[in-house]
């Protein structure tokens, strides 16, 4: 293994790792705070219950989050020093305004996760506002960050020298906008229906279990509208790549040929070497109608850029059919529940729906680290497109496989035991002699039923 | 002053805190470690109280001290992430080890006694000892001027490149200096957030213990300095008001432990351990790495540097008031 490939390679798994945890640290506090505000407004006892569990599962997979993180900020320099060298004061600002963000949420972490006696009420969840808060703006700082790798501005280059430095016009930069909408509501719609998907698993056994059905209706409150959203987002970030990023584009659709009306092409597999793509079924004009909102706009193929700097097309391609099958499932699903919803169907009676909904469970995490393989598998060989490469910027110190392997089984280790406290954790939900038959009002619609009468929608 | 010394000077700020802090939880952890007699159990529940809702918060110092660095010395960040590779790696493992396990061992269980918990607890002590003592060594290396230009990729072999500036006596020594340091800042502490009056015995004998400790470490710090370092430490016009200073701080923080003034030990010991590491900073001006990358000329151009400046003063106006909400909820005594 080269070392470049090792570095590439620790920095992916580093991502990899950490994204699962920024992703569950922007949602989680938000769904806290919708459970524990039901409960001051209802006085129902049962949500004040899921705020704490919830709570205390966020606490762990905080930690990790923070360490993991941690090991990021630093392997910016031990990986790649050329390009902190030359990127550090253009884009160190929307860092630096996440260092703050991070600041505010660990402070207002520690308040919500130990001070449920120490304070009143209404100042704990206002804390518990308050992380939920930093932890969305320290996510969008951080794609900011990213973002302007994929759109590099705020800068001059003269004789290989960095001149005429605007940080504000660099956090400005094309694709900000872009990625940070797809980014957030990635994250609520990941998390919302992993949470769901979880409890939705409970209520197919028990469906009339008051703790699993609230958890459930909080976490699609969370996830639903999100992925609805997710796919007109994802049009967004597909149009900015189209006229930024022509290379990404024409990867993420294995596109190698430059056309007007281009077809969409659904599956199929990326033959590099004889330039086209197998056994993939192409909508026509389809492309050229969703890229430029015009059925005959010219889509420039990878025919357009020298092969030398093309990215890995298959891995590009495969990963964006992913993220895109699964965005399409889980927004046809939100939708399902919403008009369940809008029906006032009791939805934890709904088998079908409740096994769709588990087979959500890890989906929105899948897509999400599909789309980040498109985003930065995309724009290789560049580490800042089309400024400065990936092996420019790589740092001098050889053996870096010894990190790499070193890293990859901490994170291995790490993430088996993450897996397995949850499981225990999640085993010990109140499964359910203390809730069951508990007089509950389902909602805040005010269609009191109490569980004897539930069986009979659905 | 020019705005990349302020920028420097902030930096440092950020680093005296997570000394002041980060440090002392790291000290809890070589506490839990060396927990003995009949009060063990109540010992680390106490140790594992006073770090719980902080440490997070804690940590964050050392992000900011590192985004802020990054953002205005980008060489200085570069250089230090390829020269000082391998220990920065194992201070990353050691962190991740101890955030990892303190909150597996104590959130994981079914319950803070669960026993079969307690092997992270053990992860999480010795990664508390390891850290501090990494950190140490690579600001050994930072100080005794170790880091050149061109010391990557100039043909010189692995080992004089990547290992040779931090293993060796100066940079270790400084090591154990920082792993003392937290454990004497830790100790104090937990004398002043302790309860019951045994349980604060335990941690003044420490306390007592390791501020004694601590002197042995500073002088062999001192004397296995390189002579520029010492030389500065010793002839330069701030050295003699800033060692009285330094003085009376141990002096005040070992008399007021002796003398069970809980709150000025407290001060006492955070005035010395702050004063050493501005002493060392002084040191080396105006260098940022010794011996040749200067404040002034790893600095980012000015439009980065008013930026991060309007950035930190933003961010001090958010920051400071919610700290200070944090300590009043968990650390006022009522
Ligand atoms: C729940 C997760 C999720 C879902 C359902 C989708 N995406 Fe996505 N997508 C992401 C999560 C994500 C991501 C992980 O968050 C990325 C990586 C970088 C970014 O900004 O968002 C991303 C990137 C990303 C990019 C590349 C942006 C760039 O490189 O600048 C495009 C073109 C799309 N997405 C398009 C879509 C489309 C058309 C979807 C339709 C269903 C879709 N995504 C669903
Ligand atoms: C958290 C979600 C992310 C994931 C899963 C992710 C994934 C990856 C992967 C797989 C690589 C290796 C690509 C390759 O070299 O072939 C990579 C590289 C890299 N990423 Fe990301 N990335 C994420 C977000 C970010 C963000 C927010 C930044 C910076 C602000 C960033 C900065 C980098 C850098 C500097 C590299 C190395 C240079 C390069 O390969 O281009 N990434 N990432
Ligand atoms: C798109 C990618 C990323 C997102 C959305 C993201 C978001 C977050 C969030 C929400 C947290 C706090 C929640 C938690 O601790 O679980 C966090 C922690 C952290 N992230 Fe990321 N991050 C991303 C990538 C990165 C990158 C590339 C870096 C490094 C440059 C980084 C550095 C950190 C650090 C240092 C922390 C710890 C803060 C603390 O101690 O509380 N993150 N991230």
């Amino acid at each position: 293994m080269s070392d470049l490939l090792a570095a590439r390679s620790q920095m992916g798994i580093s991502l990899a790792f950490h994204i699962v945890f920024a992703v569950i640290g922007i949602a989680m506090p938000l769904m806290m705070v919708v459970a524990e505000r039901r409960w001051q407004v209802t006085g129902h006892a049962i949500y004040l219950d899921l705020a704490k569990r919830w709570a205390k599962g966020t606490a762990t997979l905080f930690a990790v989050g923070a360490v993991s993180g941690t090991v990021l900020s630093f392997e910016l320099g031990l990986l790649w020093p050329r390009f902190m060298e030359f990127a550090g004061s253009i884009i160190g600002m929307p860092f630096s305004l996440e260092g703050f963000a991070f600041f505010t949420e660990a402070i207002f972490l520690g308040v919500y996760l130990y001070g449920w006696d120490r304070i009143s009420p209404r100042a704990h969840l206002w804390a518990g506002v308050a992380v939920a808060v930093s932890g969305a703006a320290s996510g969008i700082f951080v794609v900011i960050a990213n973002a302007w790798m994929n759109a590099p501005t705020g800068f001059e280059l003269v004789g290989g020298q960095v001149v005429s430095v605007n940080p504000i016009a660099a956090m400005g930069n094309a694709a900000a906008v872009s990625q940070a909408i797809h980014m957030t509501l990635a994250a609520y719609a990941a998390t919302g229906f992993a949470v769901a998907g979880i409890h939705a698993l409970f209520l197919l056994r028990d469906p009339a279990n008051a703790f699993h059905r609230r958890a459930l209706q909080i976490a699609l409150i969370v996830g639903a509208p999100a992925a609805v959203l997710q796919p007109l987002s994802g049009d967004l970030s597909a149009r900015h790549i189209a006229v930024h990023q022509p290379a990404k584009l024409a990867a993420a659709e294995a596109v190698f040929h430059t056309q007007a009306g281009a077809p969409l092409t659904l599956g199929g597999w990326p033959d590099v070497a004889a330039r086209e793509t197998r056994f993939a079924v192409l909508i026509p004009y389809t492309l050229s109608l969703l890229a430029f909102h015009d059925p005959h706009a010219v889509v420039k193929g990878l025919d357009a850029v020298a092969p030398e700097d093309w990215p890995n097309v298959p891995v590009v391609h495969l990963s964006f059919q992913l993220m895109v099958a699964l965005g399409t499932y889980l927004a046809v699903l939100s939708l399902w529940v919403g008009w369940l919803a809008w029906r006032r169907r009791d939805l934890a009676h709904n088998r079908w729906l409740m096994r769709a909904i588990a087979l959500a469970t890890p989906m929105g995490f899948l897509a999400v680290e599909a789309g980040w393989m498109v985003t930065e598998l995309g724009r290789q060989p560049w580490v800042i497109y089309g400024v400065l490469r990936t092996a420019d910027a790589v740092t001098p110190m050889p053996g870096l496989v010894v990190p790499f392997v070193t890293f990859t089984l901490l994170y291995c280790f790490l993430g088996v035991m993450v897996v397995w406290l949850l499981y225990r954790q999640i085993l010990r939900s109140p499964t359910m002699p203390e809730w069951r038959g508990f007089y509950m009002p389902v909602g805040g619609r005010g269609n009191v039923k109490s569980q004897g009468s539930e069986g009979e929608a659905g | 002053m020019t705005l990349a010394a302020l920028l420097a000077g902030i930096i440092f700020v950020a680093l005296n805190a997570y000394a002041l802090l980060g440090g002392a939880d790291f000290g809890g952890g070589v506490w839990d470690l060396l927990a003995t007699g009949p009060r063990k159990e109540r010992q680390r529940e106490l140790i594992a109280e006073a770090i719980g809702p902080v440490w997070e918060a804690n940590h964050v110092w050392l992000i900011l001290a590192l985004v802020l660095l990054f953002t205005c010395f980008p060489p200085a960040f570069a250089r230090l992430g390829t020269l000082l590779h391998i220990p920065l790696s194992l201070v990353l493992i050691g962190i991740v080890l101890r955030g990892s396990a303190f909150t597996f061992w104590r959130y994981g269980g079914g319950g803070h006694g669960d026993s079969e918990q307690r092997h992270w607890g053990v992860v999480f002590a010795v990664a508390s000892l390891i850290t501090p003592l990494l950190l140490g060594t690579t600001a050994g290396a930072i100080a005794s001027g170790a880091l050149p230009n061109g010391g990557a990729g100039n043909g010189r072999e692995f080992y004089a490149t990547y290992v040779a500036p931090w293993l060796e006596p100066f940079a270790l020594s400084v090591g154990v200096f920082a792993l003392v340091a937290f454990a004497f800042l830790a100790a104090v502490y937990l004398t002043f957030e302790a309860d019951e009056p045994e349980l604060r015995e335990d941690f003044r004998r420490r306390a007592l213990a390791s501020g004694a400790a601590l002197f042995a470490a500073a002088a062999s710090a001192l004397l296995l300095s390189p002579p520029f370092v010492r030389g500065a430490l010793i002839f330069a016009s701030w050295a003699l008001p800033l060692h009285v200073l330094t003085g009376a701080a141990a002096v005040t923080a070992l008399a007021a432990l002796w003398y069970r003034r809980w709150r000025l030990a407290q001060v006492g010991a955070a005035a010395q351990v702050s004063l050493i590491l501005w002493g060392w900073a002084l040191s080396q001006r105006p260098y940022i790495l010794p011996p040749d990358l200067t404040v002034a000329g790893a600095a980012a151009p000015p439009a980065t540097l008013r930026l991060a400046l309007a950035a930190v003063a933003l961010g001090a106006v958010v920051l400071f008031p919610s700290l200070y909400y944090l300590f009043r909820v968990f650390k006022g005594r009522g």
